[in-house]
């Protein structure tokens, strides 16, 4: 009798939900389906990695104390913007001071020389991630301005590309920490100003991320160029192309897939080596912060280590998601599934 | 009409290869009037791309050389348009786009850019793709392709159209339809046209001349068939012409009796 009524009900429910499924209405069944499985299966590795985190930190300890659990690493993201708050506070009492000071300066004495000084507190965390960032860019641009077209011409030219193959594939592998002192050494001689307008340490990191992520871009250009369709190369030279309208209509259109392929693995190396060459090269940004907490040592140093980390590969991933917009924006191959 | 249009004399050709130089081509001779429609067959590999492409001036005959009106060939240019065997339209350009750059590159400085436009528009309703113009080659189909690939030949007004099995990957209906609309233009613009298929029927019903083309390596013209068929010429009322099917067979008998396929040979 009771299972009666269930499968009645059962039934009812099937039909009410085959109804819904009917291909004018909204598919509810298939957009629950996606949704659990676009948001819901992350969410719950995402769940069960803290948990795992959680479990195995409670089971360490250090010389600093016991390794930081998500709970741990979570109040120190809330501090550090927290200081970041205070921080930025203080630095409108700054300017409001001395603002103030001025305009009494002048209505006393109208000929008075007035100073304005830059508040010089303190970096953030937050200053840090956007010295990194801007740090990274930089880098990543020169490096790209150049890889490109010597891509191009390398795709363009076996000789071009069996003179500088062997001096391109020895490069690729050197470490940014083997880098590094060189690109010191060399700044330092050669970049004499007294105003500068780039601080070295700055200019060092930069380097040293361009010198590590021209290599990839260089490479996919050079293959996505030489792969050219010999058909697209034929119909170039049935109609006498010039040599600007065959790079900007055949040869450029044809390598963009592989080129942003190139960059976005380019981007993602100098995001790494970048993180390394500021704890060298001190640069204000977040590989200087990590450093500056190892060597700090305090209790909190683990977990705000971690926060760095975290941020470090969030910021990462936002990036070469903005690279992978740009490069579906690019791409004339709309059927090809990039990741 | 009849003077001294297209001449290829003597072309032979040799491919550098990992096993010694390979002879593709051997002493082709061959002569054609302006406004011919010439098909070449012959089986697969014997050599029909290479003579198109050494016409096209994208291949270097090692001996011998093609003469278009008293020019010899050394250069691929929009004078000798080539439909290739895959389309090979640009994939990140339009139908319309990828007439422009033909027709651009042809009548620089001769028309203005509204005769340009007009111009581009007028090829394309004449393979009847106007209602896909701004369409990318992903978003049309095998035989639409094949059609912008025609029309984009065809706009830049060239003297010699070569094709190299236009029709080859379409299926039989597509086909029917296409050979259609070649016929119908061709008798609007009179090109002179050498075109390569495997299809005798296709051969038979388009050509002035059929060059038959034997086996290679160091394949040459075996035979050469004049088709005397009263143009404008209908599948329909073809098909039970007597005449029509002597040139069938004479095609056929070239190809399977005396040259047969080479890989048959083999089994
Ligand atoms: N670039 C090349 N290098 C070496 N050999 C070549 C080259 N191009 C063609 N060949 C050889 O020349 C011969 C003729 O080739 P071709 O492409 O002209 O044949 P085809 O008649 O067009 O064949 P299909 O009907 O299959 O297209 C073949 O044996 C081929 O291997
Ligand atoms: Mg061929």
């Amino acid at each position: 009798m009771n299972a009666r009524v269930m499968s009645m009900i059962e039934s009812k429910f099937m039909t009410k939900l085959l109804s819904l499924s009917k291909p004018e209405k909204i598919n509810w069944d298939g957009f629950f389906k996606k949704t659990v499985n676009k948001v819901g299966v992350p969410l719950m590795a995402i769940g069960i990695f803290l948990a795992i985190w959680g479990a195995v930190a409670s089971q360490i300890q250090t010389s600093l104390g016991q390794v930081p659990g998500p709970t741990k690493v979570w109040e120190q993201t809330v501090a550090l913007y927290e200081e970041h708050k205070v921080e930025r506070t203080k630095e409108a009492a700054f300017y409001e001071r001395q603002e103030k000071r001025n305009v009494a300066k002048l209505a006393a004495n109208p000929e008075a020389t007035i100073k304005v000084r830059a508040y010089t507190g303190k970096a953030t965390f937050f200053d840090q991630i956007l010295t990194s960032i801007i740090t990274v860019m930089t880098g990543f641009i020169i490096a790209s301005l150049i890889a490109i077209p010597v891509g191009i011409i390398c795709g363009l030219s076996p000789t071009v590309y069996n003179a500088l193959n062997p001096l391109i594939q020895t490069f690729k592998p050197v470490s940014p920490l083997a880098w590094l002192p060189i690109v010191t050494i060399i700044v330092s001689a050669v970049y004499i100003t007294d105003d500068p307008m780039f601080s070295k340490s700055f200019v060092n990191s930069a380097i040293t991320v361009t010198l590590c992520s021209l290599w990839p871009t260089i490479i996919n250009t050079t293959v996505g160029v030489s792969s050219m369709d010999k058909d697209l190369l034929n119909v170039s030279r049935v109609l006498r192309l010039s040599w600007f309208t065959h790079i900007t209509k055949i040869v450029l259109p044809s390598s963009v897939p592989m080129m942003f392929a190139g960059l976005r693995v380019s981007f993602g190396i100098g995001w790494m080596v970048l993180i390394a060459a500021e704890m060298l090269a001190q640069n204000p940004g977040l590989g200087k912060f990590v450093w500056d907490e190892f060597q700090n040592g305090s209790s909190d140093s683990l977990a705000r280590i971690m926060v760095a980390v975290v941020t470090i590969g969030l910021i990462g991933y936002v990036l070469d998601q903005f690279m992978l917009m740009l490069q579906r924006s690019v791409s004339w191959d709309k059927s090809a599934v990039l990741r | 009409m009849s003077k001294k249009h297209l001449e290829i004399s003597q072309v032979s050709i040799e491919f550098p290869t990992p096993s010694g130089p390979f002879k593709a081509l051997d002493g082709v001779n061959l002569s054609i009037k302006e406004g011919e429609f010439v098909s070449l067959i012959g089986h697969s590999g014997c050599g029909k791309s290479t003579v198109l492409n050494i016409v096209a001036g994208l291949y270097k005959a090692t001996t011998g050389g093609v003469i278009l009106d008293g020019k010899e060939v050394n250069e691929p240019g929009p004078d000798r348009a080539v439909v290739f065997q895959n389309h090979s339209l640009l994939p990140w350009l339009t139908a319309y786009e990828n007439i422009e750059l033909a027709v651009k590159q042809v009548f620089k400085g001769k028309k203005s850019k509204e005769e340009m436009k007009e111009w581009i528009e007028h090829n394309l309703n004449l393979v009847h793709m106007d209602h896909a113009m701004h369409k990318r080659p992903s978003e049309i189909s095998g035989g639409m392709k094949q059609r912008v690939g025609i029309a984009r030949a065809l706009a830049m007004e060239p003297k010699v159209l070569l094709m190299d099995e236009p029709f080859g990957a379409l299926d039989a209906l597509t086909r029917a339809h296409m050979q259609d609309s070649l016929i119908e233009i061709q008798q609007r613009l009179n090109n002179t046209v050498i075109m390569i298929t495997h299809d005798v029927d296709e051969a038979v019903l388009l050509s002035d001349r059929i060059v038959m083309m034997t086996n290679g390596p160091a394949a040459t013209i075996g035979e050469i068939l004049e088709v005397d068929l009263p143009k404008p010429r209908n599948r329909v009322t073809l098909a039970n012409d007597s005449q029509y099917n002597e040139y069938r067979a004479a095609v056929l008998k070239f190809l399977y009796e005396r040259q047969r396929n080479p890989e048959e040979k083999v089994a």
